[in-house]
């Protein structure tokens, strides 16, 4: 599988989706009445939490599925979305932040959200981790997928676990309708190309990852044949 | 399937009880820990009773790393994992008799770490007793639940030792928290009834991550 013309016509969507993004947030959405320009880094940071999330799901699924069929894709899929998320989980993380500080005057408070967000990074980070220091290839999928069910089997623990401590983030806004329409064109035009670049660089990533391998069992018998 | 476990549990008690290798470690570690948090909260020292349960929970913590490390770590010696593996048991009949050794070396620790602490901070405990003995018990159990499967996943790595706390502690944060909410309940206000929420939410994490893990066990040892 190399460079199909569906990556090719993926690639051009989020070209044009991220420059229509950019535009309905900076241009198209209107300008908030308190925090003025600076909310609109919602339109990324929401979207990048969304597809953030997304990813972790994609894991979980990958990790389950490969203990099922023990199928080296399931273990690439796994690991691809995991590298993938933890990237989208820290745009949240890092945006996040930057909008609180001249909001709360703070730039970290330890709210449930917040909490378990970065717990969230952290469960993953570890799991890249793991991946790193297993050398065999067939352990280190196994590994990684006990380890990879058991973090999002965690995630929402971690969340009912502190989920009464005092919350200074809002709840999420399309939940509760909290968000004014003129608003909604632009977040959901971020979302859809935030989930674009995802599925494309999840294919790129899948793509690198399984090449990798091939490379890997290759070089393996060449030195079994020496 | 209960003798079975036991006859893991007993295993790992026994080499335990003549070596004494992680038990040493661990208890002196968790003192160490207790002195040195003596010296980091010197600024507050007139309000440290508050910091006590955090403090506790911490060398606990680590001590019990300290332990869940050697679990498997003592087990690749002399191919001892290997003859385990041959033994024709369901793998998670292993994870629960392992976990249940690691909780009994956990919970012996705790017993003299929460002595020396109680000494350190200038405590007086009696009829909490009971009660400091639930919360550490379901606490324990919490904590080796996925300690000992994430210790199987670190003796699968290069870097064993140093990576279990990495890929622990972010798992068993919502244990931790819940003891060290349970803790200061019952060190510090008289309202035991506040007890139940994170009493249950421990019991509920140890049930989840005990099946989870139990079921997993197998994928994370090599055959």
């Amino acid at each position: 599988m190399g460079k199909s013309r569906l990556d090719n016509v993926l690639g051009v969507l989020v070209l044009v989706g991220v420059i229509v993004a950019l535009y309905m947030a900076f241009l198209e959405a209107p300008r908030e009445r308190t925090m003025g320009d600076l909310q609109r880094i919602f339109y990324f940071h929401v979207p990048a939490g969304m597809v953030g999330l997304l990813a972790l799901a994609v894991n979980f699924v990958a990790s389950v599925m490969y203990l099922v069929k023990k199928n080296r894709w399931w273990d690439s899929l796994a690991f691809s979305a995991a590298e993938i998320g933890v990237m989208f989980m820290t745009i949240v993380l890092v945006t996040g932040p930057i909008w609180a500080k001249p909001v709360w005057l703070v730039w970290w408070t330890w709210s449930p959200r917040l909490t378990s967000s970065l717990l969230l990074w952290m469960l993953y980070v570890a799991y890249l981790l793991i991946r790193n220091y297993v050398p065999d290839p067939d352990r280190r999928a196994a590994t990684s997928a006990v380890f990879g069910i058991v973090a999002f089997i965690d995630a929402p623990i971690v969340w009912f676990s502190i989920r009464w401590w005092r919350d200074l983030h809002p709840s999420p806004m399309i939940e509760t309708g909290g968000l004014a329409p003129e608003m909604r064109p632009a977040l959901w035009t971020c979302a859809a190309a935030f989930l674009l670049l995802f599925i494309y660089l999840l294919r790129r990533r899948l793509f690198v990852e399984t090449a990798r391998q091939d490379v890997e069992m290759l070089s393996r018998r060449i030195e079994m044949l020496r | 399937m209960i003798a079975k476990v036991w006859a893991i549990f007993r295993k790992d008690m026994l080499i335990e009880l003549r070596t004494k290798d992680s038990l040493n470690a661990m208890l002196f570690f968790g003192i160490v820990v207790l002195v040195i948090f003596n010296f980091a909260l010197e600024p507050v020292r007139e309000s440290v009773r508050a910091a006590v349960p955090g403090v506790l929970w911490v060398a606990f913590a680590f001590a019990g790393t300290l332990g869940l490390n050697r679990m498997f770590a003592a087990e690749k010696e002399n191919s001892c994992l290997q003859g385990l593996l041959m033994v024709p048991v369901d793998r998670g009949i292993l994870y629960l008799g392992k976990m249940l050794a690691a909780s009994v070396f956990m919970l012996l620790t705790e017993a003299v770490v929460f002595v020396f602490c109680l000494v350190f901070f200038n405590l007086t405990v009696w009829s909490e007793i009971p009660w400091l003995a639930l919360i550490f018990l379901v606490g324990t159990l919490g904590f080796t639940s996925v300690g000992t499967l994430l210790s199987a996943v670190a003796a699968n790595t290069r870097m064993r030792e140093v990576l279990l706390p990495l890929i622990l502690f972010p798992v068993v944060l919502p244990v931790i928290v819940n003891a060290v909410e349970a803790t200061g309940i019952v060190l510090n206000t008289v309202d035991y009834g506040a007890l139940r929420l994170p009493v249950t939410f421990m019991s509920v994490f140890t049930i989840v991550f005990t099946t989870v893990a139990y079921l997993l066990f197998d994928f994370v040892l090599e055959d």
